[in-house]
């Protein structure tokens, strides 16, 4: 039987019908054409699905649908603003931080949340901060050095 | 707005998950149905898990039942998230009562309290380091015991500060040391029916300290090759040992209270050779296997090592 799901989705009221046995993941992707979020792993290493689950990053692909019932939920679709990319985007993408581009949409969720937490953090901070994302590219340090850039740019630096 | 490509691109992504799911050796996808209740009293969750049988599952975090579930390594026809429940997502440091750790209270939740941390460095040593941030903010300390993996981060520590498991079900409630939960991998004394509410762990005095360490060949996101925790309980000197408890992960069938070494350290002046020594007497209750992470000797070798270790970094904090 589907279970009805209110949701708040990138700033705006989602609902959708659902199977208990499906992840959030597979709703964002397969109901709601939210397919920035991607699936690797499908088991919580790579986090290639992380999305903003009330304001904490979180594997979608570990999170039931049903679970998200009353949640605000932000995806990558979110972060961009009218048009605009948001300063962490504009600098993975001067910086060439990615190569094929898999993991991207999971490291910009987590290191956005990880730079509003920490607005200056230290390089071992942020591989620290962003171990739960795989790059199976392995540009580790151009990522590193895009999320490094985004908290120089920062008015708090 | 949905375009053609998209419409196109979507169905084809379907048929692949389709085809993966029917050859579960292929993709590692099963279709997997079960019925889903989120209660908000404890007495309405026992109920349904009692009428569930060993078809019922508990879902606290998620991040080890639901890749199981999805694995076919576990079964379910109904899950039960506990997440509603009041007790259990209940986090309380009081003076003398100590700490109420509700069993689905997330691992960030307990190394964001600073007042926890400090109280328990050893758990916040070992939920820093479980998974990653975005595991953290979901697995609970509670989940961590009830998967009763011999690897567990959090259970070592939990055995080390004397934790006791608040356990509740159709027959009422129960009390157990966190010690004598796990009786193999995989595997706990909770019967149909019953579920972890809440761990609560000792208040600690002052002159107390506390340490884990696991041994992994990356810097994070791995599972133990080994790991050990130490509490220890100093004089006013911050010189003598008044009491201690060691409890190991990863080399043994269930994480192991080191007894004859916590019992031995009792009234010794703390030094490295003491440490040393206790690290000889863990490794007794030690009974690793060989596997892909580690053999049995190596990981011999590290319960000493991680025994003192711990043990030195229990003393320091114990100090301050």
């Amino acid at each position: 039987m589907k279970t009805h799901v209110t949701t708040t989705i990138n700033r705006a009221t989602v609902e959708f019908l659902c199977q208990p046995r499906q992840s959030l993941l597979e709703v964002l992707r397969d109901e709601l054409s939210l397919t920035g979020c991607k699936e690797g792993c499908n088991n919580g290493n790579c986090g290639a699905c992380t999305v903003m689950l009330d304001g904490l990053p979180v594997d979608s692909c570990l999170v039931l649908a049903v679970e998200a019932e009353g949640a605000v939920i932000e995806t990558v679709e979110g972060i961009a603003k009218q048009g605009h990319l948001h300063p962490l985007q504009q600098c993975f993408l001067e910086g060439a931080a990615l190569q094929c581009g898999i993991c991207t949409p999971g490291f910009l969720v987590t290191a956005k949340a990880l730079l509003e937490k920490n607005p200056q953090p230290s390089e071992q901070e942020i591989r620290f901060g962003l171990a739960g994302n795989l790059c199976r590219c392995t540009g580790y340090d151009k990522i590193v050095r895009a999320v490094q850039a985004t908290s120089k740019a920062s008015p708090e630096s | 707005m949905l375009t053609t490509k998209m419409i196109i691109s979507r169905g084809l992504m379907t048929n692949d998950r389709q085809r993966a799911r029917i050859k579960p050796n292929l993709g590692g996808y099963r279709v997997i149905d079960f019925e889903y209740a989120a209660p908000t009293e404890l007495d309405e969750a026992i109920r349904k898990l009692a009428a569930a049988g060993d078809s019922g599952r508990v879902l606290a975090g998620g991040t080890d039942i639901i890749v199981q579930l999805r694995e076919g390594l576990r079964s379910a026809d109904l899950v039960v998230d506990v997440k509603k429940i009041p007790g259990l997502t209940q986090l309380e440091l009081s003076g003398e009562q100590g700490l109420h750790l509700g069993a689905s209270v997330s691992c960030r939740q307990i190394y964001d309290d600073q007042n926890i941390a400090a109280a328990y460095p050893g758990l916040a040593d070992a939920v820093r380091i479980i998974g990653g941030w975005q595991i953290q903010n979901r697995a609970s300390v509670g989940g961590n015991l009830c998967n009763s993996s011999p690897a567990a981060d959090a259970i070592p520590p939990l055995i080390a500060y004397g934790a006791q498991a608040q356990i509740a079900g159709p027959n009422g409630q129960r009390v157990v040391p966190v010690e004598e939960f796990c009786t193999g991998p995989g595997r706990n004394i909770l019967q149909q029916g019953e579920l972890l509410v809440a761990l609560t762990l000792p208040s600690q005095p002052s002159g107390a300290g506390s340490a884990y360490q696991r041994f992994i060949p990356r810097n994070e996101m791995d599972i133990a090759v080994a790991g050990a925790a130490s509490w220890v309980h100093m004089d006013k000197t911050g010189e003598r040992i008044e009491q201690a408890r060691i409890a190991l992960s990863a080399v043994a069938p269930t994480p192991v209270f080191a007894a004859e070494a916590s019992e031995w350290l009792q009234g010794q002046v703390a030094s490295e050779e003491v440490f040393a020594e206790a690290g000889e007497l863990a490794k007794r209750v030690a009974t690793p296997i060989d596997d892909m992470r580690g053999t049995a000797e190596y990981r011999t070798h590290l319960v000493g090592v991680l025994t003192k270790r711990t043990l030195a970094t229990a003393c320091e904090r114990a100090r301050k």
